[in-house]
């Protein structure tokens, strides 16, 4: 057997995984009837919908042949990790981490990491620039944001501010 | 006259110091967004949606309509400059567009796509006043099982006209609907699929869907190519406005396009891409008058018929919307998730219940146009500008604003968390070649897909029969079934896939 399209092959067989177990989900609740339809009864018609059209794909990308293989290439790592990251590193250190007894950072310094942390997923890495393009933006998104649009934002340390 | 009144209306609503202020506002947010390459307009109004958090109802949909604009706006004029299609509707603009750009014609190329949009919007507003009200009492004749027809069809539209898999396309979709789930069901109260997450009872954000799938996918995505040398046209625009002869040449494709659009638009998944690219087939089969640039090489009428077209068509596509409360499209999802933020639920009731705020949406649309026009057009320099703004010092500031945006909707870092599954989920999808647009759609579209099926069988005593025995429903399912079947004839198809490769 021979894989025409990866990408499609890739594509189906995680739709089906999903599929399966989004309806396997629905199952534990009440299905119920047609004329008095539980909470399971239409995510179990999404879910097996799914995981047969998932299947489709999947036998589509094995039977009809296409050019270049479809590959699905090679997973950029770097940009991935550090704009998960970032966004990550920001959400901890603006509400805090009470599981290992950080305090709330604040908006400012969440800002800072995010951007010194996101700036890396780039392939030109500059401190000084970054510093500069993170000032900016904290001062821009503290005008923006909690001056002008007064959204509620802890912007400094929580034990500065206390 | 009735439909005058309306307008009268609409106008006194949105003529107000503080509405006009934020269409203004939303149009200069979005137009700054919009421009930035690699960000296209889900993206922008994704991004720029808790800005308006704070504001009135009415005030926050006149902003989200200048947003809009804006970032279609922004759309064309990274087509044109950069050779970079901001969005699928952009597409054609950026055959042409460019082409006139690269002979130091970029001005009446941009004055092109802004008068042409600006008179197409004119004329969609007008459709819009005069076919929203009687659509509406077609609307209030809908039972459930009409409706879910017609988000049946609506959901078969939306891929038939766009590119890529069908098979995938409507496999997102599912996904959506899937996604549409979570939460608390309105009936029994479940919680379903929330894992015993507090925050997940109300359903997952569809802010957090759209930025991470949207705007963190797209990062992603574009850090993954090699920095490829962009030629930007920043200091060739000299001169925006178009010739006596230019003037003559554009003014019957905008008339052409404006037509079209505004017809395609009202049909379900129709809008903006498909009005552009009927446009731009429909110019390119003219006759090419004597003296006039082919078609391909920078020739007016391609810029300015396709970007009149998906402008009214846009316009015209909020019909659907705002009367039977049904997106057509990938942004139209975006401004129903928007009007539920602010407690509006779409539909024939809004204006009905909510005259002012109906008629004053509609008549800062028309503003919203005339803004661009007389503002951003003047200020195309200092878009320029923006457009020459290494990608290095972009993509930092828009991590932060998609995460400052998420936060901001509820104070809760939860969203943080959701949006960083979301973007590692939109780099699958792209690395997959999975069209992302189809899921938003059926993410809005999924609780009320289940509701209008539950009480439709819940009316008909669990008969499946009733979908196909009321008149109504039956057609509209006949014409979708119909849809599909043209879409997978051998010949459309071939068809289909050339259309939007072209070029």
């Amino acid at each position: 057997m021979k894989i025409h399209s990866q990408r499609d092959f890739t594509a189906g067989l995680l739709f089906s995984a999903f599929g399966v177990a989004f309806a396997w989900g629905a199952t534990t609740y009440s299905v119920g009837t047609g004329a008095r339809m539980g909470p399971g009864y239409f995510p179990l018609i999404v879910g097996v919908l799914i995981a047969l059209l998932g299947a489709v794909i999947t036998a589509r990308a094995l039977t009809v042949p296409t050019e270049d293989g479809e590959p699905v290439g090679a997973i950029a790592w770097r940009p991935l990790v550090f704009i998960i990251g970032a966004n990550l590193l920001f959400g901890v250190l603006l509400g805090g981490l009470p599981g290992i007894g950080l305090p709330p950072m604040g908006m400012i310094v969440a800002i800072y990491a995010l951007t010194l942390i996101a700036s890396l997923a780039g392939d030109q890495f500059n401190l000084k620039g970054v510093l500069i393009l993170a000032t900016v933006l904290a001062i821009g998104s503290y005008l923006a944001f909690v001056v002008a649009l007064n959204l509620q934002f802890p912007v400094w340390p929580s034990f500065i501010v206390g | 006259m009735e439909l005058i009144d309306h307008l009268s209306m609409g106008f006194q609503v949105a003529f107000t110091a503080q509405n006009l202020l934020y269409a203004f506002l939303g149009c200069l947010l979005g137009t700054l967004i919009g421009v930035l390459p690699g960000l296209g307009p889900v993206a922008t109004i994704a991004m720029l949606l808790p800005t308006t958090y704070a504001l009135p109802p009415t005030a926050a949909l006149i902003m989200l309509a200048g947003i809009y604009y804006g970032a279609q706006y922004g759309g064309s004029t990274t087509a044109i400059l950069v050779n970079l299609p901001g969005e699928s509707s952009s597409v054609v603009t950026v055959i042409d567009g460019y082409q006139m750009a690269r002979k130091g014609r970029a001005g009446p190329a941009l004055a092109a796509a802004a008068l042409g949009s600006f008179f197409a919007g004119c004329v969609g507003t007008l459709v819009i006043a005069a076919f929203a009200p009687p659509l509406t009492e077609v609307a209030f004749k809908f039972g459930p099982a009409e409706y879910f027809s017609l988000m049946v069809l609506g959901l078969i539209g939306a891929v038939v006209m766009a590119s890529g898999s069908l098979l995938k396309a409507i496999t997102m979709i599912l996904v959506g609907l899937a996604f549409g789930l979570v939460g608390t069901d309105v009936n029994s109260g479940v919680a379903r699929y929330s894992f015993d997450i507090p925050e997940l009872t109300d359903g997952i954000s569809f802010v957090a869907i759209a930025m991470g799938i949207f705007g963190y996918g797209e990062i992603i995505a574009n850090l993954s190519m090699p920095t490829e040398k962009r030629e930007v046209f920043t200091d060739k625009v000299s001169g925006l406005m178009p010739t006596k002869e230019d003037f003559r040449r554009m003014f019957p494709a905008v008339l052409r396009g404006t037509a079209i659009g505004s017809a395609l638009g009202i049909l379900p998944g129709g809008g903006a891409l498909l009005s552009a690219f009927a446009a731009y087939t429909i110019e390119k089969k003219s006759k090419i008058k004597p003296g006039e640039v082919p078609f391909g090489q920078g020739n007016i009428r391609g810029v300015a018929g396709p970007e009149s077209a998906n402008n009214a068509g846009s316009q015209t596509s909020f019909i659907p919307l705002l009367t039977l409360g049904i997106p057509p499209n990938a942004v139209m999802a975006l401004m129903v998730g928007a009007m539920t933020i602010h407690n509006i639920q779409p539909g024939p009731q809004v204006m009905t219940s909510n005259p002012e705020l109906f008629w004053g949406l509609i008549a800062s649309m028309w503003i919203g146009n005339l803004m661009l026009v007389i503002l951003n057009l003047p200020m195309i320099g200092l878009w320029i500008k923006l457009l020459s703004i290494p990608y290095k010092w972009l993509f930092p500031a828009i991590v932060l604003f998609c995460a400052v945006g998420v936060y901001s909707e509820n104070n809760n870092t939860f969203e943080i968390w959701m949006v960083a599954i979301f973007g590692v989920l939109g780099y699958v999808f792209h690395k997959l070649g999975c069209e992302p647009a189809p899921l938003l759609l059926g993410l809005i579209l999924g609780p009320m897909m289940e509701e209008n099926l539950r009480r439709a069988l819940l009316l008909s005593r669990g008969e499946w029969s009733v979908l196909v025995t009321r008149p109504l429903s039956a057609s509209l399912l006949a014409v979708a079934a119909v849809l599909l079947v043209i879409v997978l004839l051998p010949n459309v198809r071939k068809k289909r896939e050339e259309a939007f490769v072209e070029d």
